[in-house]
């Protein structure tokens, strides 16, 4: 057992847990952030996918301690009041079916974003082949990322 | 929360809450015509000053309007589709429409079991949801009405408000509410009912209920439930189905940090079956992470049961047997005629062309991507469940089954589901997390790894089709003998083409096995369509045919095909006939192609829908497979519920289906699945998925049916018919990334 501190959304949570504990279930158990999601433990799929100081990670695979000097994001602070350009596309185009996986993918979708404004539908399947949809919405997940890198570029809000 | 709902009530009770509901006014409830059964207000403690005309809706004093969805949501829609019938009727603006989940309850009996599968929600809910929506439009509008002091003719309803037409004067639902709650309540039966020329909700884009949750995260699914004192439960099966625990190193695994509890389960229920409660080892903990840290430690020794040398190779060498024998016809141990037209033998004697093969696909799991999980609280004979059930009627039957205690002690809460795909018809997690949590005396969410997930699925049946068909000097079809050797076949006398050729056999037979299996997505379907449809391409071919012109041809003027004796299913070739020549038009068909790029055709009946699809494929001299655009025509009636929603179905049930038909496979070996992870279980991803996916819903005059399911089938046949019109290879077995694509 371990006692750490893990910085969350922008706040510092107090943790004590097994060294060996990934930083997911840390987050959806201890911190009841349930947004991420738990699909394989083996980083398939991709359900589990935050930001690690701004990196896409699986944070099934990660041990909560490794990650104590790190910004860690979550879906549940991807945006203040959930308008992020990928929020508003989401909601915009209907891309979700059971909804499961869509956490994961918006915060991979989010990384590629910051750091390729207008990505190609090339470099959405590179940065996307890591999420699993089992609904297979990849077709909107795609028009998604592109309307999100619409609205970011033009600042457009969209009524959600 | 839902003991206003549970138990039925009697008249007093019932005057108690509508006064209550209403602020003490007087209740026209004696005055009801309709007889029906009693009214029973919404699954929620907040009603006062609203009006509930039935279970299904309250109005508030503000307008806001709450429609409860009653069917499960596992990625199809419904909690957005079925109350936007009920808004629909009801005249709501969409904008102050707010959409809650009900609990389990008689009060929704209108829809049936409140089950979500076979794509049967649509059709067994539209018109009762109509109904309900517009008894409330007809007694606000009554309402406004006697107000006024003016005929009820005269009135309309708009976007929440109720118009009269000459005066020009309005009043909102929300000003209404007081005034409609002491009207009787119609007959559902007989309110009128919308002109559908006139919807303006029904047929459009609208998105997902809870779209603006899923993207921030919010609690929804059952997987994310928690309540007060619950602990976190894993339970270990034998990988081998049928196994049971004979011991286990519990007094171990009872010292391992955050460990609670650990113990045997020995028993099945229902008794016999592998798809309910099977024996294992539970371990209770403090959290997810030391439950299932402490199973890494947890050694048992099994009883593997009778049926621990099966294998999937045995499986195909006892196919290939009955298959072989199945050729001289049906008089053989093991060989059921099930259907017989015509004379097929003289039919393929006299054929100018036959073709014969055999066709497979490997049972395959349906991988949720939410594992399996329940939570479950027993508190002595008083049962909460939280489930990501499908059929929340038969988690509650078995939890009352297999804790002894009566049906009416169990309260089912229905969470949103990470993936149904018929897996979750069955309640078998929802049985482990009651046993467990009834053993420990406390709550427990029990949450299965994706290793339980793939080994304990109740999978895609798998199956051998061994067929000869023959086509005649002008390259018309005039013989089709199949033999179907299944895992428990589910081929009947009405499936296609039977009723299609003139001299046709079916002969099915199964395989000893206990290989758990279930429905997935398009049951049956989902893999007869690709044997189908791959062989009629077949023949086809060997009668120099166009795909379309030869397929038209099968259906001719035919009008509506009836099924065999009083349970058979009707076919209407002129549906199908129409999604054909729409497919053939909307996807540009008989464009020449070069070599290695090529259209396939594929079509099915399926869950009350006519499909057609034409898919357009790349396939690399190394034998690359791109699937460039699939356009597909579908006729699901005259209506289409939600737009937005139809469509991400049939767009989903594409990729869905491709990713079945190319990529997913599983072996069995020493009785088990072989695979324990997706890293052993290949999926398609983001790059497989076809560039380009058109939708045409082709609108007919029949009633709406369902959408979750019929586009799948017929992608797996359009996408092998197009790989061979590509290449010349043909591909005869499931997944096709089984079959070696390259060419020169």
């Amino acid at each position: 057992m371990s006692k750490f501190t893990l910085n969350v959304n922008g706040q510092s949570h107090d943790v004590e847990a097994a060294d060996d504990t990934p930083l997911l279930w840390v987050i959806r158990d201890h911190l009841d952030l349930v947004g991420t999601k738990f699909g394989c433990g083996v980083g398939q799929c991709g359900a589990c996918t935050v930001h690690l100081d701004g990196q896409p990670s699986r944070a099934c695979l990660i041990p909560a301690v490794a990650a104590a000097s790190m910004k860690i994001t979550t879906i549940e602070g991807l945006s203040a009041d959930g308008n992020h350009p990928l929020q508003q596309a989401w909601c915009e185009l209907d891309v979700a079916q059971c909804g499961y996986c869509q956490a994961g993918q918006i915060m991979s979708a989010a990384a590629l974003l910051a750091g390729k404004a207008h990505p190609s539908d090339q470099d959405i399947d590179e940065a996307m082949s890591g999420n699993l949809c089992r609904c297979a919405t990849y077709y909107r997940i795609r028009a998604g990322v592109h309307r999100a890198a619409e609205l970011a570029a033009t600042g457009l809000e969209v009524a959600k | 929360m839902s003991s206003l709902l549970s138990a039925p009530l009697d008249r007093r009770g019932f005057l108690k809450l509508a006064s209550l509901a209403t602020g003490g006014l007087v209740l026209g409830y004696t005055l009801r015509p309709s007889g029906q059964a009693q009214v029973v207000k919404p699954a929620d403690d907040s009603v006062e000053g609203s009006f509930s005309p039935n279970a299904y809706i309250r109005i508030a004093p503000d307008g806001t309007v709450t429609i409860y969805s009653v069917r499960p949501e596992i990625g199809q829609g419904i909690k957005t589709s079925l109350p936007m019938i009920v808004a629909e009727e009801l005249g709501a603006d969409w904008k102050n429409v707010k959409v809650v989940s009900a609990p389990l309850d008689p009060a929704y009996g209108r829809v049936g079991n409140q089950s979500a599968g076979g794509s049967m929600s649509v059709p067994t809910s539209y018109l009762p949801m109509r109904r309900v929506g517009a008894t409330a439009r007809v007694m606000l509008l009554t309402a406004a009405a006697q107000i006024w002091g003016v005929p009820a003719s005269e009135c309309y309803v708009k976007d929440g408000v109720v118009h009269h037409r000459d005066s020009g004067r309005t009043l909102s639902f929300g000003e209404l509410v007081a005034k409609a709650a002491t009207l009787p309540v119609p007959d559902e039966s007989l309110v009128p009912l919308k002109d559908p020329k006139d919807f303006s909700l029904l047929g459009y884009r609208i998105g997902g209920v809870d779209n603006p949750k899923i993207v921030t995260g919010q609690r929804l699914f059952g997987i994310d439930q928690k309540v007060p004192g619950m602990l976190y439960a894993v339970y270990q099966k034998c990988p081998v189905w049928g196994g049971s625990p004979l011991s286990a190193n519990l007094d171990h695994v009872k010292t391992l940090p955050g460990v609670k509890d650990a113990f045997l389960i020995n028993r099945t229920y229902p008794e016999g079956k592998l798809t309910g409660l099977v024996p294992g080892v539970a371990i209770v903990a403090d959290s997810t992470w030391s439950a299932f840290s402490a199973r890494r430690e947890l050694e048992v020794k099994w009883d593997k049961g009778p049926f621990a040398a099966s294998s999937w190779a045995d499986f195909t060498t006892q196919a290939d047997a009955l298959g072989e024998r199945g050729k001289s016809g049906a008089d053989s141990p093991g060989i059921i005629r099930t259907r017989h037209d015509g004379d097929v033998a003289g039919a393929l004697q006299a054929a100018a062309k036959t073709v014969e093969a055999r066709y497979f696909y490997p049972f395959i799991s349906h991988t949720n991507l939410e594992p399996q999980n329940c939570t479950v609280s027993v508190q002595g004979d008083q049962v909460e469940v939280w489930a990501p059930t499908q059929n929340p009627g038969a988690a509650q039957s078995i939890v009352a089954g297999v804790l002894g205690v009566p049906l009416e002690n169990v309260r089912v809460t229905i969470t949103r589901i990470g993936g149904g795909f018929g897996r979750r018809l069955d309640p078998d997690p929802v049985a482990e997390a009651a046993v467990i949590s009834q053993k420990i005396a406390a709550p427990v969410k029990l949450t299965w790894d994706r290793t339980d997930d793939l080994q304990h699925d109740h999978f895609r049946p798998a199956g051998f089709h061994y067929l000869k068909g023959g086509v005649d000097a002008q390259g018309k079809l005039t013989a089709w003998q199949s033999h179907h050797v299944a895992f428990g076949s589910t081929l009947t006398p009405d499936d296609f083409p039977a009723r299609f050729v003139p001299n046709f056999s079916l002969l099915t037979s199964n395989l000893k096995n206990r290989v758990p299996q279930g429905p997935w997505r398009a049951p049956g379907d989902c893999t007869y369509a690709f044997v189908t449809g791959s062989f009629i391409d077949e023949l086809a071919h060997a009668g120099g045919r166009d795909p379309i012109e030869f397929s038209l041809e099968l259906f001719g003027d035919r009008k509506l095909v009836a099924g065999s004796g009083p349970r058979g299913r009707p076919y209407n070739a002129e549906r199908m006939h129409g999604v054909i020549k729409e497919v053939a038009a909307q996807s540009g068909w008989g464009k020449a192609l070069p070599r290695g790029q090529g259209m396939g055709l594929g079509y099915y009946f399926s869950h009350q829908g006519y499909v057609a699809q034409v898919a357009t494929v790349t396939v690399t001299p190394k034998g690359e497979l791109t699937v460039n655009r699939v356009v597909a025509c579908v006729d699901v009636g005259s209506q289409i519920i939600n737009l937005s929603g139809a469509e991400n179905q049939a767009q989903g049930s594409i990729i869905d289906g491709l990713n079945a038909a190319w990529k997913q496979d599983l072996d069995i070996q020493k009785g088990r699945i072989v695979a324990t992870n997706f890293d052993a279980y290949p999926m398609l991803r983001s790059p497989e998925a076809p560039r380009e996916i058109a939708i045409h819903f082709v609108k007919t005059d029949y009633p709406p049916t369902g959408m979750g399911e019929p586009v799948l089938p017929s992608v797996a046949p359009a996408v092998a018919n197009a790989i061979f019109a590509a290449t010349g290879i043909r591909i005869r077995q499931l997944p096709f990334s089984r079959t070696d694509l390259k060419w020169s």
